[in-house]
């Protein structure tokens, strides 16, 4: 028998016996950071193929959710600073090999941004819209004219911003279950994933439907594979990679990993998508719903479980 | 110059005299603790093992609580000591993530907090409070570039091992085995 | 060097700096006022000498104070031979004992309200003490004041010894006593005519070859053998140790014995076997010095390895290994004569065996195993002789214990019995430093005791099981607060060491010595109390021995040349032992003009019953007994006690560590609170193991209340040791319940 065991009485509240620092607000903040730059991805992305009339709610209404997404992370994540009062430290320098800094600064960037693309299409979501400031109008002129440029920036952004929500798992050697490359990947195909969803769901349009529905079948297979890749990769590592993918085979996130993200969150909606594009009836709220919820559960999971992997010695 | 502590395993009695000393010296509060005693147990009856290690901040010379610190407040100053600065501090948790050895904490003020090596002390010539207090003598303090310090002679002569030392964070606790 | 400045750092003149700003000001003044919370520097604390009253080691140290007034730290006093400038974490915590907020902060006395519930009303020192002195005078009226008894423990029980002595009262009790060195002080004085002592006169740091006998050193903090121990590793010493547990010393022994519980006389006698019949044992020194080696020779002659492993489970190789091990040694081993040593009734022959095999091995008075300890003897500060008793506690005893050398503290208790019809009766007590409820065994004889006395005062500075019985309860000033004797212990060199207070008594509390005074003011002993400030008393005895208190409170230790001759006996060296032959007794003459056995005899001890387990107890490094449990820095390391149980042993009963049990014993007394389990291999498979102290069940001890289970719960079955009166308590099995017993009850 084997015991390793504190005897001097360490009982350090949210760090032992297992290591619970970050609570529900860190996964939330990269769930929504990854929506956002899901759905921020497909407006640039269909701006710079030309196409904003065919995907009107890709580029324009959907759009909306991002900066709402993106402030309700930045409060989640503010909520969870322990030192609040300092947070503007965070904005005092940028430090590259700390993922949360480029973090920090990427929402910076793109939550403004966001908020500007949203802006710029007020009038043709709304009739009748007027800015009240001359300078608002001409700035929003001045944007409409270099959309193309803007969207480019911004779907770089976008791109940094949904990796950036795995990698800032990833980059912790000390949690096994996250210390690997297939994270920020995964973590971006998965807020693409979102992103599609929450498109869906809000467009009435049957043709940008389809075509949201096919990309996202597609990034749904690309998610399963490389979650497979995952557990190949752990399976086939060091001790603490296998104790780490052992919390999803038969440990305690079994369940709520394979029945929740796995077979609902992907597996289900990819069905009900087929089905759909091969003319299936299935209620529109539903893939899209089944998808998100997915997406919300797989971080929670990842979050906590990879708090209790640690090295063992 | 680079510190570094050596711990005797085979004197610890694991009284845990270094952590009160760690919390009466720097005021830590009630409930936290900057170091610690691991006791681990192999074997069966009546073959077994006790190994008992005082552990706390392995100062990293590959720091990755550093590495991830988003403001610089993890930072490392002369003699690779890895310091917290309170008022950088934003208290995100990432550095806590970070390590594999669960050596930080979040102090109730809200910033991370973790061992010094009592740099207060070492400035001035001392041992850390936690090398100063233990009835076994079984820490070993000092500058590892020094041959003649503390340190460099205790691991001399002996076999040791550092934690983890797969995690890559070249850390600077020797336990003497 | 990696500097955290090597990165891009944004001007404040960059983005965003306008609301960055006005954050950066908020934040600041905010935070701006908080206290100050890292180190304190050395320079800006002032050191005040001390020696610990957390343990009975009294090891000298500092307390530094901060310039608020504040105690920050503890740190040993380097010239003190007893921490040698380190203190253990008892020591170190003794902070905790000074900042405990539930201590006693006030007098009390005790009141029954209208519907007769008895309650404390706070009181001023004035009504507690003269409530005590009319009380003392009462009772030395109607039955002379040696009816009133004392428990002390410690350095404040020595204040009311004082009092009482003055007061005419010599019958107390120490449960250092009956409860732990007794056996070991007869035994060794019945062999060698001289006492182990404490600290005791191991030459561990220089010894080539340790033997523990259940003595737990690292578990037990003895801090200065703890560090001679360390020294011994560090020295590649060979360390024996024989314990039914892998203890922390047995998990760092060279031989661990781990032998069956109850049979170590066996093991003791196959070992003084082997080294007569293989003739390892040193035949000079025996020649010289010792009486009684032919009878010893023939009382073990069938006491062979193989003997004893049938009784005590360990092989015969390694019985032999072991003892030809310490012959290499000898005359360089310790055979350590333990401490707490009542276990079995037959502990002053274990311990007597302990001794024949030291002499055997001639380890005795030479580097390396026991050496001549001297202590410096202070002059009494003049005071008028004590009144003499018509009776003291040794008359408590019946005729029983001749060799007991100090009082008992279960024959005190029985003594205040009526229904014991005692020739001498006790009906009051004083208490002081000893919370009796949670070191006494035999809890009904404690409550009978308590429930028949007219009075009982406590001198405590906690709130302790033992303040619930008192009709007043004295605070006292804690040791970091208070004047105190000066510390003479024996040592390698004669020392002496300063208490003196560092801060002002918090609360309401009082040093020891000026209750004692008060008190005896009132008893009209004024002659005995005649100074205004104990540090009179220390001054004048200081100035005696050639020193001061002014230089004592610069170097809080000061050491002596010795003056009793060498620390070890030269080879061929002519010596008399203080025995009846004036040798070292292999057979003792003492006990055979007692009625007992003059050469120990193995006596089988009962066992375990079918689902029962051998209980035994011991310490953790980090508390004293019970007395530390609410101390903030040491709960801070250990919050509660565990049962150790045995994995074969937990898979029968389907346990996991961290699971909660009762325990109930051979007698059905079940524990008051659950302890938690702890599956582990360090234990025996037929016993279990738990750290003494825990279980506290007076609620004003916040955080102590109700954190684990009190080992004492479950000793109810005391073997009394027939030659001193110990009480063995190592005879009681407990089983385990995984439901709570009165919650059935009720169902």
């Amino acid at each position: 028998m084997k015991e390793e065991l504190f005897v001097s009485g360490r009982d350090i509240p949210n760090i032992d016996p297992y290591l619970h620092i970050w609570h529900w607000q860190i996964p939330l903040y990269l769930y929504l950071g990854g929506l956002a730059a899901g759905i921020l991805f497909f407006a640039t992305y269909y701006v710079i193929k030309g196409k904003e009339k065919q995907m009107q709610t890709t580029v324009k209404w959907a759009t909306i959710i991002a900066p709402i997404a993106l402030v309700i992370g930045l409060g989640a994540l503010f909520w969870d600073l322990k030192h609040k009062l300092y947070f503007w430290q965070l904005y005092t320098t940028i430090r590259f090999t700390s993922p949360m800094s480029w973090g920090a600064w990427t929402l910076m960037l793109i939550t403004p941004m966001s908020i500007v693309w949203v802006a710029s299409y007020m009038k043709e979501m709304i009739p009748g819209w007027d800015w009240k400031f001359g300078f608002l109008n001409k700035f929003e002129v001045w944007i409409i004219k270099n959309r193309v440029p803007f969207a480019w920036i911004m779907m770089i952004l976008a791109v940094i911003l949904g990796v950036y929500t795995g990698i800032l798992l990833s980059a912790f050697n000390a949690r096994p279950l996250w210390n690997t490359s297939i994270l920020g990947p995964l973590f971006l195909t998965s807020g693409l994933s979102t992103g599609l969803a929450a498109i869906m769901w809000m467009s009435k349009d049957e043709h940008e439907r389809k075509t949201l529905n096919r990309i996202d079948l597609i990034l749904i297979l690309v998610e399963l594979f490389l979650i497979i890749h995952l557990f190949m990769g752990f399976m086939a590592g060091s001790a603490v990679k296998t104790e780490a993918a052992s919390l999803f085979l038969g440990g305690e996130f079994t369940v709520s990993f394979w029945v929740f993200v796995i077979i609902l969150g992907l597996a289900f909606p990819a069905t009900l998508e087929a089905l759909e594009l091969r003319g299936f009836h299935v209620p529109a709220w539903l893939p899209p719903f089944l998808i998100l919820f997915g997406g919300l559960v797989f971080r929670f999971v990842m979050v906590e479980a990879g708090q209790i992997t640690r090295f063992l010695y | 110059m680079r510190y570094a502590m050596a711990i005797d395993t085979k004197k610890c009695v694991g009284c845990g005299d270094c952590v009160v000393a760690c919390q009466t010296e720097n005021n830590v509060p009630h409930g936290y603790c900057r170091d610690w005693i691991v006791e681990n147990v192999s074997g069966s009856y009546p073959s077994v093992q006790i190994e008992l290690r005082s552990e706390r901040c392995n100062h990293c010379d590959n720091a990755p609580c550093v590495r991830c610190c988003p403001t610089g407040a993890s930072h490392i100053v002369e003699g690779g000591i890895v310091l917290v600065t309170h008022d950088e501090c934003i208290g995100c948790g990432a550095c806590i993530e970070s390590c594999p050895y669960d050596a930080r904490y979040p102090h109730p003020e809200g910033y991370v907090d973790k061992c010094t090596f009592c740099k207060h002390r070492v400035d001035k010539g001392q041992n850390p409070a936690c090398v100063d207090v233990c009835p076994t003598h079984c820490l070993h303090f000092g500058d590892l570039d020094d041959p003649n310090s503390d340190v460099s002679k205790a691991l001399k002569n002996r076999k040791w091992k550092v934690l983890a030392p797969e995690a890559g964070t070249e850390p600077q606790l020797y336990f003497l085995t | 060097m990696t500097s955290r400045r090597q990165f891009i750092k944004i001007s404040a003149a960059g983005v965003g700096a306008a609301t960055i700003g006005i954050n950066a000001a908020s934040g600041f003044n905010l935070f701006g006022s908080k206290d100050e919370t890292g180190p304190a520097s050395d320079e800006d604390l002032t050191p005040y000498p001390t020696y610990c009253e957390v343990c009975f080691w009294k090891c000298a140290g500092w307390a530094y104070v901060d310039k608020k007034g504040n105690i920050r730290k503890i740190i040993g006093n380097k010239k003190d031979p007893h921490s040698n400038g380190r203190l253990c974490p008892r020591g170190t915590g003794g902070i905790g004992m000074y900042y405990d907020e539930d201590r006693l902060k006030t007098p009390l006395i005790r009141e029954t309200d209208s519907e007769g519930n008895d309650y404390f009303r706070e009181a001023t020192w004035d009504e507690a003490l003269t409530k005590v002195a009319d009380k003392m005078k009462q009772i030395a009226n109607k039955y002379g004041p040696e009816a009133f008894g004392l428990f002390n423990h410690g350095n404040p029980g020595g204040h009311l010894e004082h009092l009482m002595r003055a007061y005419g009262s010599e019958t107390n009790a120490e449960p250092a006593f009956a409860q732990c060195r007794g056996p070991r002080s007869v035994a060794y004085y019945s062999t060698f005519g001289a006492y182990i002592g404490s600290p005791e006169n191991t030459d561990i740091r220089d010894t080539r070859c340790l033997v523990l006998i259940g003595s737990h050193i690292g578990e037990n903090m003895h801090n200065s053998q703890v560090q001679e121990m360390s020294q011994a590793i560090e020295n590649k010493a060979t360390i024996i140790t024989v314990d039914p547990r892998l203890s922390t010393a047995a998990g760092k022994s060279t031989f661990w014995l781990p032998i069956k519980p109850a049979t170590d006389i066996a093991l003791l006698l196959a070992w003084i076997h082997v080294l007569i019949y293989e003739n390892l044992y040193n035949k000079e020194f025996i020649d010289q010095y010792a009486f009684g080696f032919d009878l010893l020779k023939e009382h073990v002659k069938t006491m062979t390895p193989e003997w004893a492993y049938g009784i005590t489970t360990i092989e015969p190789e390694m019985i032999r290994r072991t003892a030809r091990e310490m012959a290499g040694a000898a005359p360089n081993v310790v055979i350590h004569p333990g401490r707490h040593a009542v276990w079995y009734g037959d502990d002053t022959q274990r311990e007597r065996a302990m001794a024949i095999l030291t002499a055997l091995l001639g380890a005795w008075g030479k580097r390396g195993s026991l050496y001549f300890a001297e202590k410096i003897s202070l002059p009494h500060y003049p005071q008028p002789e004590y009144p003499e008793p018509k009776w003291t506690w040794r008359d408590l005893n019946n005729g029983k214990y001749q060799l007991a050398t100090m009082g008992i503290t279960t024959e005190l208790l029985k003594a205040s019995i009526p229904e014991n019809n005692p020739k001498h009766r006790v009906r009051a007590w004083l208490v002081a430093g000893t919370n009796l409820p949670l070191s006494m065994p035999d809890k009904q004889l404690f409550k009978k005791a308590a429930d028949s006395v007219e009075f009982i005062a406590v001198m405590d500075t906690m709130p302790m099981e033992i303040t619930g019985y008192a009709d007043v309860v004295l605070p006292e000033a804690t040791y970091l607060e208070r004047y105190d004797f000066l510390r003479a212990s024996q040592n390698r060199i004669p020392n002496v060491a300063l208490r003196m207070p560092a801060v002002e008594p918090k609360y309401d509390s009082k040093p020891g010595w000026w209750i004692s005074k008060k008190i005896g003011e009132k008893l009209g002993l004024d002659e005995y109390f005649n100074y205004n400030d104990y540090s009179e008393v220390i001054d004048w005895q200081l100035k005696q021995i050639g020193t001061s208190l002014e230089e004592m409170k610069k170097i809080g230790v000061k050491s002596f040349p010795r003056t009793e001759g060498p620390l070890y006996l030269a080879d061929g060296e002519d010596f008399e032992f203080n025995t009846n032959s004036g040798k070292i007794e292999l057979y003792s003459t003492d006990l055979a003009d007692a009625g007992f056995d003059p050469i120990p005899v193995y006596k089988k001890h009962p066992e375990p019953p079918p689902n029962f387990y051998r209980l035994i107890y011991g310490r953790a490094p980090m508390h004293t007994f019970s007395r530390t449990s609410n101390n903030h820095n040491l709960w801070d390391l250990m919050n509660e006690n565990n049962v150790w149980i045995n994995p074969k042993i937990a898979d029968i009963w389907e346990l996991k560590s961290g699971d909660f049990v009762w325990l109930k014993n051979q007698d059905n007394a079940v524990t008051t609170f659950p302890v938690k389990v702890r599956v582990t291999e360090r234990i025996r498979w037929d016993s279990v193991y738990m750290v003494h102290g825990f279980g506290h069940s007076d609620k004003k001890l916040s955080r102590a209340y109700g954190r684990g289970a009190s080992d004492e719960e479950m000793i109810t079955n005391v073997m009394i040791d027939p030659i001193m009166g110990g009480t063995g308590m190592r005879g009681n099995f407990v089983t385990f319940l995984k439901e709570d017993p009165r919650k059935e009850v009720k169902a």
